[in-house]
């Protein structure tokens, strides 16, 4: 039985990615269906960082909203360290670079292709882990705070690392207040084979490191540490008589979720081409936050459905809204910029209405299938 | 017979107003010790110094013969002080622990108003006590490499559910139950930690008093299976006359009478303050 449940866990994800990376060969940038691409490589960040933040605070019960500014330190370290050194000083135009090392080219050159996939690897991690770093040096004096007053605390934090990236006096760094291009990111993800024919890896990739994080965290919640998570957020003052140390543990989730918030900004700088800190306003956390209140907080594929309808809908779904005609309507008059937005806000209202936990409350995917399951069971049976 | 909690001296002022003054108790191993008084007479208060939620004003507690609390007033509370024996640990090292650092030695408790973990199912809210028993770090926690710690730990919660009586109910969850057994998956969650000491704030308020009589003969069993110290406060005082071998008997803050129950049903002072009103 649980060997079973173990590989219909491992078939399921495989086959996904086997999926995805076919996908990539078929659909060509012209086709109409190149929005499906899209839509998988920015849903794959959104849902990493979706999860990331119920992680904090669905989880935990850690009402924070830094995660912009997480994404922001992750995603400016992952450019800097994938910047080739031909392009790096036409990026750098004002300024002198003071990083010059890429992981991908240093390794490339030392171990070839692997070498490449190895930097880009470390790339992300390193994006992760220094936005780790900040979240634990934060996290000191900010995790004493409760609910409403660790959400300002945190918000003011993303502000500041807004502006401080984007610092003058950073230039050398940060490139000041111009944005970071030409790293390594999703076009530059192809292998081209020797008759011509280019394999592409760029909805691949963003999936693929969607896939293993949220994996990571879907196996850290349902251990030991996820259960003193919970016991937190649903109690602190009998956690803490139970013998969980409040500090750490708050701390270990705080910086594990900042972790993969830096690995879906590395992802965001890739899928994107481009890294700037203006990009990365409290409105992207906002929008972060209504994916995981959409999906329902305290639910894993609950944040995933709900970053995966949020962009689809926002970016291919809804895009006639804003250019003329939709469903075969032709109004050009309504149909303007904006109106996708209007319309967007009504449903996230009814959503909202109808689904006041959020499309999956608290619960997993497995276990409303599950539950569909042994209803239709029985109603067979009473029909019997 | 040795000492397994041991007070001196504890006193705990809020502001002007002394909560818990002079209180000196020993709880001996193996015995069942009762903390009583009328409301507002400073038992929980007393309880939460002793697991660490509040840090006395003054005084020292010692688990199994070691200090591990300990203060004396400082800064503010120098000037305001009112209660006693406030120059006997001016030059000790002062000790503040956490809650669980305390609950780390030795020490397990339940709550007067029931703190279940309410999201959580039965088994889930015993098999959480038991984290911080773990020797799992993160990583060998996602990889699973602690699969035969995390065994180990199912299987003894299924133990102890079974133990008190709730296995037919682990999958429910924790608001779900009837009070009783609510209060009784406290005590299970607390036995989890395996602890020397149990500590127990009222665990028969609001019990009907065949629940109470239920809850009696567990608490006896405790001791007699599990051999372990208690320590509680309660109000019932059928239950606590029943399996206390002896009482402290607090009103105001101070220690008006300690002995065993019936030396305490003798004691003018305790009628006067509390049994003697109730007993009318």
């Amino acid at each position: 039985m649980k060997t079973k449940k173990n590989l219909t866990s491992l078939i399921l994800p495989v086959a996904f990615l086997i999926l995805v990376f076919l996908l990539d060969q078929l659909i060509k940038p012209t086709d109409s269906m190149s929005m499906l691409l899209t839509v998988l490589q920015k849903g794959s960040v959104y849902a990493l960082a979706a999860v990331s933040m119920n992680l904090l605070n669905g989880f935990t019960g850690l009402f924070s909203l830094g995660h912009a500014g997480f994404m922001l330190i992750g995603a400016y370290t992952y450019a800097i360290f994938t910047i080739p050194s031909q392009a790096r000083d036409s990026v750098y135009q004002y300024f002198d670079a003071l990083i010059r090392v890429s992981f991908p080219e240093v390794l490339s050159g030392a171990l070839g292709g692997f070498g490449y996939v190895l930097g880009i690897a470390l790339a992300v991690i390193l994006a992760g882990a220094i936005a780790a770093v900040f979240a634990w040096l934060i996290g000191l004096p900010v995790l004493k705070l409760k609910s409403d007053y660790l959400a300002i605390a945190t918000l003011g934090f993303a502000e500041i690392v807004r502006a401080i990236f984007q610092w003058q006096k950073l230039g050398p760094v940060t490139n000041g207040s111009n944005l970071l291009k030409s790293f390594e990111r999703t076009s530059t993800f192809r292998i081209t084979l020797g008759n011509g024919t280019v394999i592409s890896f760029a909805t691949f990739v963003p999936v693929l490191i969607a896939v293993i994080c949220i994996s990571l965290i879907v196996r850290l919640v349902n251990s030991t540490y996820g259960r003193a998570f919970k016991a937190v957020r649903d109690d602190e003052i009998a956690a803490e008589a139970m013998g969980i140390n409040l500090a750490r543990t708050k701390q270990l989730s705080f910086c594990t979720s900042c972790f993969f918030a830096g690995v879906a900004g590395a992802m965001m700088a890739m899928v994107l081409s481009i890294a700037q800190a203006s990009n990365f306003k409290v409105a992207m956390t906002y929008e972060i936050l209504l994916m995981v209140v959409l999906g329902g907080i305290g639910s894993i594929s609950g944040s995933i459905i709900g970053a995966m309808l949020f962009i689809s809908a926002s970016e291919w779904w809804l895009r006639g809204l804003d250019s003329g005609s939709f469903l075969g309507i032709n109004a050009p008059g309504i149909f303007r910029n904006g109106f996708r937005l209007v319309v967007f806000s009504l449903i996230i209202m009814v959503v909202v209405l109808f689904f006041r936990k959020g499309i999956m409350g608290d619960r997993e995917l497995p276990e409303v299938i599950q539950g569909w399951r042994q209803k239709r069971q029985s109603r067979k049976r009473r029909a019997e | 017979m040795a000492s397994v909690l041991e007070l001196k001296n504890i006193t705990m002022q809020f502001g002007g107003v002394v909560a818990v003054d002079d209180l000196n108790m020993v709880v001996n191993e193996g015995e069942i010790v009762a903390l009583i008084g009328p409301n507002g007479a400073g038992k929980t208060t007393a309880f939460n110094v002793i697991t660490g939620v509040y840090e006395p004003t003054n005084g020292e507690i010692s688990f199994c013969g070691k200090p591990v609390v300990r203060n004396h007033p400082q800064g503010k509370m120098k000037a305001g002080y009112k209660g006693s024996c406030a120059e006997y640990y001016t030059g000790k090292p002062v000790i503040s622990p956490t809650p669980d650092q305390l609950t780390g030695l030795g020490m397990a408790r339940t709550f007067q108003n029931i703190r279940l973990w309410k999201t959580q199912t039965v088994f889930n809210n015993v098999l959480t006590a038991m984290h911080s028993k773990s020797s799992a770090n993160m990583f060998s926690a996602i990889f699973r490499l602690n699969a035969e710690e995390e065994k180990r730990q199912r299987e003894r919660t299924a133990e102890i559910l079974e133990y008190v009586g709730l296995s037919d109910v682990a999958n429910e969850l924790s608001t779900s139950l009837p009070y009783g057994k609510q209060r009784r998956l406290e005590i299970a969650r607390a036995l989890a930690l395996e602890p020397k000491l149990l500590l127990l704030d009222e665990p028969a308020a609001g019990m009907n008093p065949q629940e109470t009589a239920e809850l009696t003969a567990f608490i006896e069993k405790l001791r007699t299976d599990l051999h372990k110290t208690v320590l509680l406060i309660e109000h019932h005082m059928d239950l606590v006359m029943d399996i206390s071998d002896r009482i402290y008997v607090l009103d105001f803050g101070k220690t008006i009478a300690e002995g065993t129950p019936s030396e305490i049903q003798a004691n003018k002072r305790v009628i006067d303050a509390y049994l003697g009103v109730a007993e009318e």
